[in-house]
């Protein structure tokens, strides 16, 4: 199905099921344990042998000698795989570094070698007695250092690397009230529940992985080029992830090496990332370097804006384009974005929760703050002055698709008592706390991509549904049997969801916000496909029937679902493609967040007490996951604020803090009472299911809400995160703070 | 993890008397089994103390507490005596960790629990601490968690514990058994060592040495106050902690955690309290040489003084 002119009316419309909060159908094999994780394979592939990775002591520079000769003769070694025995290997045209380092070594931690043992702790100890000779060599890890080296980057995700409009420079120099400040956001760890896992066994010359992946066709591809290996070849499985946040949606040293492991051993062979390896040797988001420039006149009405951000990768790696918002946001007819990439010798960067407007947020919605207050014009007010109806670079030819920015500014501010806010910092006082509100408005662009599924009905009148689509704890399953349901007019019980295999249809997998609303639409067209063979099985016109209650109707005449489809059962496959509205309508998700916090008055400890936010984002699936997603989401943007951090250390150019005893993420403690609205809205130019992404919305800005609810508590202007006691106590002179 | 053996002790002679060909106590493991997993500590034997009759607490004849080495966190923190007498001590446990944690932690493991410096646990890099003479991986990178005061050149660890902080504050002693049955009790501020050149030995144990028990003397009455300041609500490690006990007449003791390669207590900060929290912050600090990166501490700690000296000032 091509999806090019608008939705109109359809069956989703009817609202029995779709849009309707619902329990997470996989919650029950989650809760008993018997959802099967990557490294529980024990059904699938029995007596699997166990690997360890072993990663680079250095960050750069080569390997003089690898003697295995104690690790081979050590106890329950089985095989030992490194860059001289593993054969020759591409690389996935979605990595950075190889996922095999050796004799180069691209970054720390770089996988050089993988122990395979009869035991878990036979590799471990084995893979210790390895003597692997290095030569370091000098390597760039400070980026403050390398931003004068930093060039654009070539166009990838996120588009061109430059924007413009009208005339920057001049529109800010004649600004009658400007803004221009720099902001930094650090590098930082997807840190999610389930390492990177992979179980891989061989039969013959096919190859078949369980693991933990985002992405299935993509891992096929990328598996596919890395072994110079046939696609077909390779089947990846991966029905259950616990948590991705973009740190799985690539190929990973895990599955290459559990891969090529079980080739050298004979044998299946898992392998999982112990927890303390994951920073370094997986991907991260990079740190970033922002300048924002604003230039408004004395009602904030904003006339020129400019966002420039620097962030580093490895030599052919790509850009943290956190000015992607400001190119849509805000009014102003002067307008530049532009992206520099400077080359680092840090581990690879890639995407991590709402890449782009997550850190670009950070900042640009810090400007905003600092904009309201140099105009005197109240935050919620300053936004919804500054709100376009259109893309402000291409023009009023432009509009968005659907854009509730200010009905969110509007009903999240009404809901939050942000009329009880005092605009003057460090007013409030409630014990040893200094209490301050701030808020941010939300906004992600609205993705979406080609998506396939197949659905089955049998005689009894239950339906399957398959697609290599995945869940990683977002709430796939259950928005997919949601739409079947909807679709076929059976109750939800009634419908199987089978995810995560690359034998079925190719979805749009989990990413970027794009899964819930491309993958349902895919569900949508492979349903209509089956609708129409059932109504021609009925001798009804398509057009005309009706399908509800299990029956297939039309008008007083009806048969059963099931009977119809006989039983011999009834298939049908499809696939959504979209055409040209994603590029005559921009697309994107609104939404604000308001935040109070405490501030210590003498340690500058920040507590967050209430945060709350509404939202604008299409027809919303599942209001209990899409809460889910988006609570989620606001406590990743506590963290971002407060306290996530990986720590460079710039002579060995590796992340120090690599565990979760030193890579901090917000506890139960920190996360206060969240109130979420959704607001009614479907997008008819986003797909026939009118939603649009959800999920990572929630985390685009609400960090800058925590930062300007501490300005308005201390008076202190943080700019660099995450805002930590440190920087607070640095600037208490002049501060609320005693 | 390195192969090890295993034994269960039935007796405390019967555990001195394992150790005494070599091997290592274990109690909760909480902290031991995570350094043998990463090959950090590589013990051929363990002895597991956990069945010793060593969980008891018990009033000493003069009025003090005797708490067993192999009393477990949440209980000790729970214990009403504790509570009533030695509330410093509760609410510095109920600061540590985690409840799963402290269910299973011990007091004597919790003493002898290994620094968080990040360089420490990672063994690629150099630590003087982990591998003598290697090298301090800390002094000029990732430092912004470890100590302040206490250190030297070879290592600038902090000690973590919550616990051992309150029980500094309260002058405890630290009971032991070598394994020619020699008993000693050993005052807790002589318990830890600072780095000096030999970073790699923290503590007055002699090996093989068994810790039975922790005792507190008399109680000091008074209000307890424990502040942990960290970058997070829970469970995290302290930037900054103080334990403190106003004996209502003027008296005041003070005890740092975070900021020293063991519970830092100064008499001169104690005798400075009547001037104020900076006074005894600067006392306290008379010979802290930070970093760059955690020099902020100083600061913190004069401010966890003020909110303290404040919190006081607020009760009846
Ligand atoms: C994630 C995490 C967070 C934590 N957070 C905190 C925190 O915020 N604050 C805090 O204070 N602590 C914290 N801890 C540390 C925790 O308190 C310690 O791990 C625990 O107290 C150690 O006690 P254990 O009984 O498990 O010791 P074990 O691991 O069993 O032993 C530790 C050491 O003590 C020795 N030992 C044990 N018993 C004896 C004995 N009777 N005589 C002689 N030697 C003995 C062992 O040989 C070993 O060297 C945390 C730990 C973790 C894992
Ligand atoms: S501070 Fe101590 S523990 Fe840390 S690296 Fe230096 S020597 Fe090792």
């Amino acid at each position: 199905m091509k999806f090019d002119t608008p939705a109109t009316t359809n069956p989703i419309d009817r609202g029995r099921v779709v849009g309707v909060a619902h329990d997470r159908i996989d919650g029950p094999a989650k809760v008993t344990g018997t959802a099967p994780y990557a490294y529980e394979r024990h059904d699938a592939a029995p007596q699997a042998a166990y690997g360890w990775i072993v990663g680079s002591a250095i960050a750069k520079g080569k390997i003089d000698a690898m003697d295995l000769r104690a690790a081979q003769s050590a106890p329950g070694v089985l095989a030992i795989v490194t860059h001289q025995t593993a054969g020759p290997l591409g690389k996935g045209a979605r990595n950075t570094a190889h996922l095999l380092g050796g004799p180069i070594i691209e970054h720390y931690d770089q996988a050089v070698a993988l122990v395979i043992a009869d035991s878990f702790e036979n590799a471990r100890d084995a893979a210790r007695l390895l003597r692997i000779d290095y030569s370091p060599e000098k390597g760039r890890y400070d980026l403050a250092a390398e931003r004068g080296h930093a060039t654009v980057p070539k166009e990838g995700f996120g588009g061109p690397a430059d924007t413009a409009a009208g005339n920057f420079e001049a529109g800010f120099a004649k600004a009658a009230v400007k803004v221009d400040q720099s902001y930094t956001t650090p590098d930082q760890s997807h840190a999610m529940m389930e390492p990177h896992a992979t179980t891989a066994a061989w039969d013959g010359d096919s190859l078949t992985l369980w693991t933990s992946n985002q992405m299935v066709a993509w891992a096929v591809e990328d598996m596919a080029a890395t072994l110079k290996i046939p696609k077909d070849k390779i089947r990846i499985v991966t029905p259950y992830i616990g948590g991705g946040f973009g740190g799985k949606l690539f190929l990973r040293a895990d599955a290459l090496l559990a891969a090529l492991g079980a080739r050298a051993a004979g044998r299946p062979v898992k392998v999982a990332l112990a927890r303390p390896q994951i920073p370094n040797n997986t991907t991260h988001r990079a740190a970033t370097i922002q300048r924002i420039r604003i230039g408004a006149d004395r009602d904030g009405i904003i006339g020129a804006i400019g966002h420039e951000v620097w962030s580093g990768d490895l030599p052919g790696g790509g850009p943290e384009v956190a000015a992607q918002q400001t190119r849509l946001l805000y009014r102003g007819t002067d307008r530049l974005t532009a992206h520099r990439l400077a080359e680092l010798d840090l581990p690879e960067a890639n995407a991590m929760r709402a890449p782009g407007e997550a850190v670009g947020l950070l900042a640009l919605e810090i400007a905003m703050d600092e904009l309201a207050e140099a105009t005197g014009v109240d935050p919620v007010e300053l936004r919804i002055r500054n709100d376009v109806q259109y893309d402000p670079e291409a023009g009023p030819q432009r509009p968005f698709s659907s854009r509730k920015f200010v009905e969110c500014l509007r009903q999240g501010a009404e809901r939050f008592g942000w009329e009880r806010r005092v605009p003057q910092p460090g007013q409030v006082r409630d014990g040893r706390w200094l209490v301050g509100m701030g808020m941010a408005a939300a906004f992600r662009n609205n993705l979406v991509a080609k998506s396939g599924a197949r659905v089955g009905i049998d005689g009894r009148g239950h339906v399957v549904v398959e697609t290599d689509m995945t869940d990683i704890g977002t709430g796939s399953y259950t928005i997919l049997a949601q739409t079947a349901a909807e679709m076929l007019g059976v109750p939800i019980e009634a419908v199987t969801v089978r995810l995560g295999d690359s034998l079925f249809p190719k979805s749009a997998g989990s990413g970027g916000q794009f899964g819930a609303n491309s993958a349902t639409a895919g569900l949508y067209a492979a349903c209509v496909a089956l609708r129409e063979k059932l109504a021609a099985k009925a001798g009804f016109p398509a057009n005309q029937t009706v399908f509800e209650d299990g029956l297939v109707r039309l008008g007083n005449q009806s048969q059963p679902i099931g009977a119809l489809a006989g039983e011999e059962g009834m298939w049908a496959e499809d696939r959504i493609e979209f055409g040209k509205l994603t590029q005559d309508y921009a697309q994107a998700t609104f939404g604000a967040h308001f935040c109070e916090v405490g501030v210590d008055v003498d340690t500058a400890e920040v507590r967050v007490r209430r945060m709350g936010g509404a939202f604008a984002a299409g027809r919303i699936l599942n209001p209990k996951s899409a809460r889910s997603q988006v609570i989620g989401a606001m406590t990743m943007g506590v963290g971002a604020a407060l306290m996530e951090e990986l720590h460079v250390d710039k002579r060995f150019g590796f992340f120090v803090n690599h565990d979760m005893a030193e890579y901090l993420v917000p506890v139960h403690a920190d996360i206060p009472e969240q109130d979420v609205l959704f607001l009614d809205e479907l997008d008819d130019k986003s797909s026939p299911m009118k939603a649009k992404g959800v999920g990572e919305l929630g985390i685009c800005g609400a960090g800058a809400a925590v930062a300007n609810a501490i300005y308005n508590a201390t008076g202190i202007r943080l700019r660099d995160y995450p805002l930590t006691i440190d920087k607070l106590l640095a600037q208490r002179e002049g501060s609320a703070l005693a | 993890m390195k192969p090890f053996t295993y034994s269960r002790a039935a007796s405390v002679e019967d555990a001195v008397a394992a150790a005494s060909s070599g091997g290592r106590f274990i109690a909760g493991g909480t902290n031991l089994l995570d350094l043998m997993k990463l090959q950090i500590e590589t013990p051929s034997h363990l002895i597991d103390v956990n069945h010793l009759e060593l969980d008891r607490i018990e009033r000493t004849p003069e009025g003090g507490l005797r708490i067993g080495a192999m009393v477990r966190n949440t209980a000790l923190a729970a214990h009403p005596d504790v509570r009533r007498d030695y509330a410093v001590l509760s609410r510095a446990l109920l600061a540590g960790a985690s409840g799963q944690l402290r269910n299973k932690a011990t007091t004597a493991g919790n003493l002898l629990q290994r620094t968080r410096c990040p360089y420490f646990y990672d063994t690629r890099m150099p630590c003087n601490k982990r591998k003598p003479g290697s090298g301090c991986g800390a002094l000029k990178g990732g430092s912004r968690s470890l100590a302040i005061v206490g250190t030297s050149d070879a290592c600038i660890a902090q000690h973590p514990s919550d616990m051992a902080v309150a029980m500094r504050v309260l002058d405890a002693a630290v009971d032991t058994v070598a394994a020619d049955g020699t008993r000693r009790s050993i005052p807790i501020a002589d318990f830890h060592l600072l780095p000096g050149d030999t970073p790699h030995i923290e503590n007055q144990l002699k090996p093989g040495e068994l810790i039975t028990s922790v005792t507190l003397p008399n109680p000091l009455g008074g209000t307890h106050v424990y502040r942990k300041v960290r970058d997070r609500s829970s469970y995290a490690f302290a930037l900054v902690s103080v334990a403190a006990v106003f004996d209502g007449q003027g008296g005041s003791r003070f005890a740092f955690g975070g900021i020293a390669p063991k519970p830092w207590r100064v008499a001169a900060a104690d005798a400075a309290a009547a001037a104020g929290a900076g006074a005894v912050a600067q006392a306290a600090l008379a010979d802290a040489r930070p970093t760059a990166q955690n020099a902020f501490k100083q600061q913190l700690v004069a401010s966890t003084l003020t909110s303290l000296f404040r919190q006081k000032e607020a009760r009846p």
